[in-house]
C-alpha cells in the first residue's frame, strides 16, 4: 500500500520542531509499524537526508522503549500493543498517518520522536523498592505464603513496562497509572508493608515535583496502556496515600 | 603461549565454592568507600551486580545504552528461572541441577562453575521474593513450579510469561535504592566504546553520551562487563535491536580472550520471517511444545498447493502429514531439546517441505490438544462421555486459551491468523550465545581487574543452554558470585587511591575512539549501515547457522572479510557526531560484528565435531544425529586477538570431568 | 497533613469529598423542590424552616458555601495546572477514542453550572436572605418560584443548566469513588450504573419541577 506520513521532526531539545510530510510506497500489511519507519529511514539515508530518530529496542512489546503517538493515540489505533507490535494491516492504502512523540512537559523531546523519560526513573528512585540487601541468607522464599489472588494482582500491576503511554495520552499528562502500578504491586505483597507509608509519600512527592498533571479519572490511560494496567491501581495508591497521611 | 589458569579451587566439587569463599581476601568497609567499580550493562547480571556491589559499599558507576536499566533485553525472557529448591519434592537437588546443566551443555562447560551455579540457585529465589518479585503461587500461597525441556523435575519458577521482566525489575529496584543513596551513579543512554588499561590492569572506560555525542572518560579500580550476547551478528535474532557485542569485542581487542564463539543457540519456535524488511524475530515460548505437534505435509504437491494458497493446512488429512519429530524421536517427541528440534525443522525445509512463501516454516498444530482437552473437560465439567464436536471445540479452546492465551494473541497480532483455527507457523531463530569472553572461576577475564558476567561470558552453559538457565546464571553471577570474587582482587587495590583520567592511557584511548567516530561521519560512502549488517547476517545464517561444514565455513570467512572491507570503504553515516545519532551508534556496533563474525566462523571451522548448538555436517552418527569428539575437543577454545580475526591465536583450556561421566545425548 | 492538602492525590481526594457533599446537597434540594409540585403550603413551610432554622442557617449553609467554593476554585486551579503539564500540544489528537466527553470537559460543564448558580442565587437566594434578614417581610416561596417559571427563556436556561449538571455528574459520581480509593471488582460495575442513574434522574427531577411550574403558567 501507499501512504502519506506526517512526522514530527525536531533537531534537538532547543529546536522548535514541526511536522514534515513523507510519501511512502509498497508497504506490506505484514510489516510492523517500526519496520515501516525502517524502510523510510533507509530511503532517507540513500537520498542523503537524515533518518527519523525514534526509540525502540526489543521490538516485541516488553522493553517499553518505543513511544510514538500515531494518528492521535499513544502506540496507535490498536489496543493492548506497543508501537513495535502495531502492524501496518491496521491501515489502508492511501491513508495519511500522523506520527508525533509522546508529549508532556515532563518528557522533553531529545530529537524527533525520542523523548527523555528520566522523570520516571527519579520517581522509582524515590521509593520504588523494598530495602533488602543481597546476602544469600534472607529467609526462605516459601516462608511467607501469599494468597494466589494477591500474588496475581501484584503481578498484574508489575507488568507495567514504563513506556509512558499513560502520560502521553492523559489530557492532564498525569503519571498516576505508572506510579499507582508500582505502589499497588508492593502494597499487595507482605514484603512491601514495612516501608509502605514512606514509599507512597515519597513517590507521590517526587511525581508532583516532576510536574506531571493531576488525575481526573478520565480512564484514557487504562485504554491506551499496552499492558492493560487497571485504574484499580490508582485507587489503591489513593487509599495508600490517604492511610499514610492520616 | 600463556597457559590459561581457570583458578578452580582444589577439593571436592561440592566444597569448592564454600572453601573458596572462606579463603579469599576481603575488603574492609572503610576501604570499600574509596574503591570505584564500573559496571557496563544493566540487565540481570549487570543490574544485580551493580546493586550488590553498591550495597557492600563500593562506589559503582553503571552504564546502559537504553534510557533506563529496566529496558535491558533480559526483560524479554519469558519462561522462567531454574532453582534446585525441591519444593515439589520430586527428587531435585543441587547435584541434579548441576548434572542436567552439564549434560544439556553437551559436556563443554566447566564443572566447578556449573556446580557453584546450582549451589546458589536457591538463594536467587529467596532474594527475589524478598525484593517483591511476584512469582506465580498456588492456592496455598506457596511458590509454583513448571517443567522445562531436557530435565525430569519441576524446578522452574515463573511469573506468567514475563519472568525475565519481573526479575529485571527486582534488580532494577535494588539499583534504584542505591542510586537514591548515591552509591550508584547511573549513566543511561551511554555506550562504552573502549576499555582503558594501565600497567596491564583495567582502569576505566571511554563512553559516548548517546544524547549529546560527548566522549567521556571514566576511571575505576575494576571494570565489569555485563553486556549480553552477540546473537545480532546474524542480523535477525530474538535479541533486541540494540543488543551488541561492542563492549565484549573492545575488551577482546585489549587482551581479553574470547571463548567458543561458535556456540550459539538457535531456538526452534519463533515466528517465521515474512519479508526482506524483517527487522527482528519473535520467540514463541518453548512451553508451546508441551501441547503443540510439529509437522509438514508428506506430499510435495500439498506443499506447493499451500504456498500458492490453494490448500489450507486443515484440509490435509492425518495420513498426509509428517510429524517428523515424533517420527524421528519417539521417546521425547515434540519435546526434544532446542538444538535437536531446530535442526530437524531445517532438515525438512531444506528438503523443500517448508510451508510458507519463503519455504522456511513448519506447522505447530494444537488441533489434537484442543480435541483431547475438550473431551477431558466435557467429562470433568459436564460428565459428558459423548460430547458433540462443538462442545469439544469450545471447551478445548477455552483450556488452551487459559494456558497460552497471551502467546496466541501475540501470534495473531503479528501473523494475522487465528492459531485456534489454523496451525501456527514457526521456524528456528538465533536466540542466545553460549560463547563469550573467557573468564576464570572468579569471573575475571585474562586482563587483571576486568570481569565479565552473564551471557557476555562463556562459562556455564557449554555448547547448549537449557531453558530457564540464562536468568539463573545472570543473577547468580551478579548477586552471589562476583560480589565475593571481585573482593579478592580489590583487596590489593586499597592503597591505589583515586585514578586520574588525564593520564596518557586515557588520552590515547579517547583519541582512538574519537578518530573512529570522525571516520564514520566523514566517510563519503554510499550504503547504509543496515545494508552491511544484513549482508553479514545472511552469510552467518546460511553458512555458520544451524548446520555447518568445512566448505561453507571457509567461504564464510572469506565473504565476511570482503563485506568488512567493503564496509570500511562504503559505509555512509548521516548526521553529526555531536548529537543523538542512531546511525553512528549502529555503525560502531556493526564494525565489531564484522570482526566477531569472522572469528566465529574460524572457531566453528576449528571445532571439528558436533556438540550442542554447534553442528558440523561431517560429524554425524549413522542416523544423522550430532556426534561429539571428546578425545580431541573436550576443551574451551579461547582466542587471543592479534590484529585481524584470521590471525587470532588459540589457547586451550582442557575441561576436566571428575564428577560426571561423558555420555552421548539420546532422545530417541 | 499540610503535605496532603497540597499534594496531587490530596487535592484529588478533597475534590471527591466536596463532590460527595454537593451530590448529597443536590438530593436534599431536589426533595424540597418536589414539595412545590405536591403542595404549595408544604413547600412554603419547608422553605420557611430552612430559611430560619439556626442549624441550617449558621452551620449547614456555611459548610455548603465552603464546599461549593472549594470545589469550584480547586477545580479551576487544577485545570490550569493540568494544562501547564503539556505546553506543546499534539498536532493530531483523538481523545474520543479512549475517554468520554464528560470526563474530559468537567471544566466546561462545571463553569456552566457555576454561572447557573450565580443566576440562581440572584433569583432565589438573595431575595430570600433579603426577606429574612433585612426587610423581615413574609415571603411566599411558592409564588416566587412559580412566577419565575412563567418566562420561557428562564425555563430554557434552567433546562440547559440541568443538562450540564447531568453531564457533570455522569463523570463526577463514579470519579469521586475512584478518587477516594473505592474500586472493587464486585461493586464498582453496580456503582457505575447507580451513578449513571443518579446523574440522569436528579437533573431530570429538577427539570420536572421547572416544567411543572412552566406548564402551570400556560
Amino acid at each position: 500500500m501507499d501512504l502519506t506520513l506526517k512526522i514530527w521532526r525536531q533537531k534537538g531539545p532547543e529546536d522548535k520542531g514541526g511536522m514534515v510530510t513523507y510519501p511512502i510506497s509498497n508497504i506490506s500489511g505484514h510489516m510492523s509499524f517500526l519496520e515501516m519507519i525502517d524502510v523510510l529511514n533507509e530511503e532517507l539515508i540513500n537520498k542523503g537526508d537524515e533518518p527519523v530518530a525514534f526509540d525502540h529496542d526489543c521490538r516485541e512489546g516488553i522493553c517499553g522503549m518505543c513511544s510514538m503517538y500515531i494518528n492521535g493515540e499513544a502506540h496507535g489505533p490498536d489496543r493492548g500493543v506497543t508501537t513495535c507490535q502495531l502492524h501496518m494491516r491496521m491501515f489502508k492504502d492511501g491513508d495519511t498517518i500522523h506520527i508525533e512523540p509522546f508529549r508532556s512537559d515532563s518528557f522533553p523531546v531529545i530529537k524527533d520522536l525520542v523523548v527523555d523519560r528520566s522523570s520516571f526513573e527519579r520517581i522509582q528512585q524515590a521509593g520504588g523498592f523494598i530495602s533488602v540487601n543481597t546476602s544469600g541468607n534472607t529467609q526462605d522464599a516459601n516462608s511467607i505464603p501469599i494468597g494466589k489472588e494477591d500474588a496475581d494482582n501484584a503481578m498484574d500491576a508489575a507488568t507495567c513496562i514504563g513506556c509512558g503511554a499513560c502520560v502521553a495520552t492523559c489530557k492532564n499528562s498525569s503519571a498516576m497509572l505508572f506510579v499507582g502500578a508500582k505502589v499497588a504491586q508492593y502494597s499487595l505483597l507482605p514484603q512491601g508493608q514495612v516501608e509502605a507509608k514512606d514509599r507512597v509519600l515519597n513517590m507521590v512527592k517526587q511525581m508532583d515535583l516532576e510536574g506531571f498533571g493531576n488525575c481526573t479519572n478520565t480512564g484514557a490511560c487504562e485504554v491506551e496502556c499496552p499492558k492493560g494496567i487497571s485504574l484499580k491501581n490508582i485507587a489503591i495508591m489513593n487509599t495508600e496515600y490517604l492511610k499514610a497521611s492520616i | 603461549m600463556s597457559k590459561l589458569d581457570s583458578k578452580v579451587p582444589k577439593g571436592p566439587l561440592a566444597d569448592k565454592w564454600t572453601n573458596h569463599k572462606n579463603n579469599i581476601d576481603l575488603v574492609n568497609p572503610a576501604n570499600k568507600r574509596n574503591i570505584d567499580i564500573i559496571v557496563v550493562g544493566t540487565g540481570l547480571a549487570g543490574g544485580s551486580a551493580a546493586a550488590s556491589l553498591a550495597e557492600l559499599g563500593y562506589n559503582v558507576k553503571a552504564f546502559a545504552y537504553q534510557d533506563s536499566p529496566r529496558r535491558a533485553h533480559s526483560i524479554a525472557a519469558q519462561g522462567g528461572i531454574n532453582a534446585a529448591k525441591n519444593y515439589q519434592g520430586d527428587g531435585d537437588s543441587n547435584f541434579r541441577l548441576f548434572y542436567d546443566t552439564i549434560k544439556g551443555g553437551d559436556y563443554r562447560s566447566r564443572e566447578a562453575n556449573v556446580h557453584r551455579l546450582a549451589e546458589v540457585s536457591g538463594n536467587i529465589i529467596d532474594q527475589c521474593v524478598a525484593q517483591g518479585v511476584p512469582f506465580a503461587r498456588d492456592y496455598g500461597g506457596l511458590l509454583d513450579n513448571r517443567s522445562f525441556g531436557g530435565v525430569l523435575v519441576s524446578r522452574t519458577f515463573y511469573a506468567k510469561g514475563q519472568t525475565g521482566q519481573q526479575l529485571l525489575l527486582g534488580a532494577y529496584s535494588a539499583m534504584n535504592r542505591q542510586i537514591a543513596r548515591g552509591k550508584i551513579a547511573m549513566y543511561n543512554r551511554h555506550e562504552m566504546l573502549d576499555v582503558v588499561k594501565i600497567d596491564g590492569k583495567a582502569r576505566g572506560i571511554i563512553a559516548r553520551n548517546l544524547e549529546t555525542g560527548e566522549i567521556e572518560k571514566h576511571s575505576a579500580h575494576a571494570v565489569v562487563i555485563a553486556t549480553g550476547g552477540y546473537g545480532n551478528v546474524y542480523f535477525l535474532s530474538t535479541n533486541a535491536m540494540g543488543s551488541n557485542a561492542t563492549a565484549a569485542w573492545k575488551i577482546h581487542k585489549k587482551g581479553a580472550y574470547f571463548a567458543n564463539p561458535c556456540y550459539t543457540q538457535i531456538h526452534p519456535t519463533c515466528i517465521p520471517r515474512s519479508g526482506d524488511y524483517q527487522s527482528k524475530l519473535t520467540l514463541m515460548s518453548e512451553s508451546l511444545r508441551n501441547d503443540g505437534r510439529i509437522w509438514v505435509p508428506k506430499k510435495m504437491d500439498d506443499v506447493m498447493a499451500i504456498r500458492e494458497g490453494k490448500l489450507k493446512p486443515t484440509e490435509i488429512v492425518e495420513e498426509d502429514r509428517d510429524y517428523y519429530l515424533e517420527r524421528r524421536y519417539p521417546a521425547f517427541g515434540n519435546l526434544v531439546p532446542r538444538d535437536v528440534a531446530s535442526r530437524a525443522a531445517k532438515e525438512r525445509c531444506d528438503a523443500g517441505y517448508g510451508v510458507n512463501e519463503t519455504g522456511e516454516a513448519v506447522y505447530l498444530d494444537f488441533k489434537s490438544a484442543i480435541d483431547r482437552y475438550g473431551r477431558e473437560q466435557a467429562l470433568i465439567t459436564k460428565g459428558d462421555k459423548n460430547p458433540s464436536d462443538k462442545l469439544i471445540l469450545e471447551l478445548g479452546e477455552a483450556l488452551i486459551k487459559a494456558k497460552y492465551g497471551n502467546l496466541f494473541q501475540m501470534y495473531e497480532k503479528i501473523v494475522d491468523q487465528d492459531p485456534y483455527k489454523t496451525p501456527m507457523m514457526i521456524y528456528p531463530a538465533t536466540h542466545y550465545t553460549m560463547g563469550g569472553v573467557w573468564v576464570d572461576y572468579n569471573l575475571q577475564t585474562t586482563v587483571e581487574g576486568l570481569y565479565c558476567i552473564g551471557e557476555a561470558n562463556f562459562s556455564d552453559h557449554g555448547a547448549n543452554r537449557l531453558g530457564a538457565s540464562a536468568l539463573m546464571q545472570g543473577l547468580a553471577d551478579g548477586y552471589f558470585v562476583l560480589p565475593y570474587t571481585i573482593g579478592n582482587y580489590l583487596a590489593k587495590e586499597i592503597r591505589t587511591g583515586e585514578i586520574p583520567t588525564d593520564g596518557p592511557e586515557f588520552l590515547q584511548a579517547e583519541k582512538e575512539v574519537k578518530e573512529k567516530i570522525d571516520f564514520f561521519i566523514g566517510n563519503k560512502g554510499t550504503r547504509s549501515v543496515d545494508y552491511f549488517h544484513k549482508k553479514l547476517g545472511k552469510i552467518m545464517w546460511e553458512k555458520v547457522g544451524m548446520a555447518r561444514n568445512t566448505k561453507g565455513l571457509e567461504e564464510a570467512i572469506a565473504e565476511i572479510k570482503a563485506v568488512r572491507e567493503d564496509f570500511w570503504k562504503n559505509v555512509k553515516v548521516p548526521g553529526t557526531k555531536d548529537e543523538f545519532n542512531q546511525e553512528l551508534e549502529k555503525a560502531g556496533r556493526v564494525a565489531d560484528f564484522l570482526e566477531l563474525g569472522e572469528l566465529f566462523a574460524k572457531d566453528a571451522l576449528l571445532r571439528n565435531e558436533s556438540c550442542g548448538g554447534h553442528f558440523r555436517e561431517e560429524h554425524i552418527t549413522d542416523d544423522g544425529e550430532a556426534k561429539r569428539e571428546d578425545k580431541d575437543y573436550a576443551y574451551v577454545a579461547a582466542w587471543e586477538y592479534k590484529g585481524e580475526p584470521s590471525e587470532a591465536i588459540l589457547h586451550k583450556e582442557e575441561l576436566e570431568f571428575n564428577d560426571v561421566e561423558l555420555k552421548t545425548r539420546s532422545y530417541k | 497533613m499540610s503535605g496532603f492538602i497540597t499534594s496531587s492525590i490530596g487535592k484529588k481526594i478533597l475534590m471527591a469529598l466536596s463532590g460527595f457533599f454537593l451530590m448529597f446537597f443536590l438530593l436534599q434540594h431536589l426533595i424540597i423542590n418536589f414539595m412545590s409540585v405536591i403542595s404549595a403550603d408544604l413547600f412554603n413551610e419547608t422553605s420557611e424552616f430552612m430559611g430560619t432554622n439556626p442549624l441550617v442557617q449558621y452551620l449547614m449553609q456555611p459548610i455548603l458555601f465552603f464546599g461549593i467554593i472549594y470545589h469550584l476554585v480547586m477545580g479551576m486551579r487544577l485545570d490550569l495546572q493540568n494544562r501547564k503539564a503539556r505546553t506543546s500540544k499534539y498536532v493530531m489528537n483523538k481523545p474520543g477514542e479512549n475517554s468520554s466527553w464528560m470526563s474530559r470537559n468537567m471544566i466546561i460543564t462545571g463553569i456552566t453550572i457555576l454561572l447557573f448558580i450565580a443566576l440562581h442565587m440572584v433569583d432565589f437566594f438573595f431575595p430570600t436572605i433579603k426577606a429574612h434578614y433585612i426587610t423581615h417581610e413574609h415571603l411566599d416561596s411558592f409564588q416566587m418560584v412559580a412566577a419565575k417559571f412563567t418566562n420561557p427563556v428562564y425555563f430554557g436556561i434552567y433546562t440547559l443548566a440541568f443538562i450540564a449538571l447531568a453531564l457533570h455528574l455522569l463523570h463526577g459520581f463514579q470519579s469521586s469513588f475512584q478518587s477516594v480509593g473505592f474500586n472493587n471488582k464486585k461493586y464498582t460495575p453496580t456503582l457505575k450504573k447507580l451513578g449513571n442513574a443518579y446523574a440522569i434522574l436528579i437533573p431530570f427531577g429538577y427539570f420536572v419541577v421547572a416544567a411543572f411550574h412552566y406548564i402551570n403558567s400556560l
